[in-house]
């Protein structure tokens, strides 16, 4: 490596750390992709969807996220899935729920793992084929994933 | 062995919407980190979660690893009639796991 200079070093070795970084991340593209594999080339709506997400989080281990949907919640017209993306998790899917009538009311909460701050997707489809979004900003101070504390 | 928590009213009056919790004991591992011999910690995730009134379905969810370790979901339904609410968690490495409560529609 005689031509090795000082420049094309430094030059190599950003290269080599940054890359894997960079894949083993999800995008806002990567999210885009995903939310249109659900989605597919219907419209995406706001509104009728509240997405309750503190927006400042200590721990990313375990946030608190409830999802609602404005729905009568009958045979004629209910919500059939809530989907949830991220954009900066290792994978942009959360989860994704199935619903129907005997719900009676389109709201689930759970506890999930944010790997950096960022913003969350809630995707809601109807049982007339339409799709409903809410998103929100949240702010991670503590990551989860990081390491393995045991 | 696995430990579960439900959360749900003992009797519910006929067409009652009332809201059901389950908690289950489970790592949650992702699968994206380094343990600490350097290497990865191969996942080992609950991928899905249902429930079924008196043997018919009447929620399903699939996790991702991006649900926090010890899996709660809140969720609602109908009060349809007396009977059992089962609620069922499969994932990787054969995980299963099945919890049911009684409850009654009057």
């Amino acid at each position: 490596m005689a031509g090795t200079t000082r420049r094309t070093f430094i030059a190599g070795t950003v290269l080599v750390s940054v890359l894997p970084l960079a894949s083993a991340r999800a995008t806002p593209e990567a999210m885009a992709a995903a939310i249109k594999e659900v989605v597919g080339d219907n419209a995406i709506r706001e509104g009728r969807v509240t997405l309750d997400v503190p927006p400042l989080i200590e721990n990313g281990n375990a946030v608190p996220l409830t999802v609602s949907v404005e729905s009568p919640m009958s045979e004629a017209d209910y919500v059939k899935a809530i989907h949830v993306f991220n954009e900066k998790n290792p994978q942009p899917h959360v989860f994704d729920a199935r619903l129907s009538p005997k719900n009676g009311k389109a709201m689930i909460a759970t506890r999930i793992k944010l790997g950096d701050s960022q913003k969350i997707v809630a995707i809601a489809e109807t049982s007339k084929g339409e799709f409903f979004s809410a998103s929100a900003d949240v702010i991670v101070t503590l990551a989860a994933c990081l390491e393995d504390l045991t | 062995m696995t430990n579960v928590l439900i959360n749900a009213p003992k009797t519910a009056k006929k067409g009652e919407v009332i809201e059901l919790k389950a908690l289950i004991m489970h790592t949650m591992e992702t699968g994206f980190r380094p343990g600490t011999n350097g290497r990865i910690i191969p996942r080992n995730i609950i991928e899905r979660f249902t429930a079924s009134w008196h043997g018919s379905e009447i929620f399903r969810m699939d996790f991702s690893p991006a649900i926090s370790a010890n899996p709660f979901v809140s969720f609602f339904a109908v009060a349809s009639e007396s009977g059992k609410i089962t609620f069922r968690w499969t994932g990787d490495e054969g995980f299963a796991a099945e919890e049911s409560v009684a409850i009654d529609v009057a």
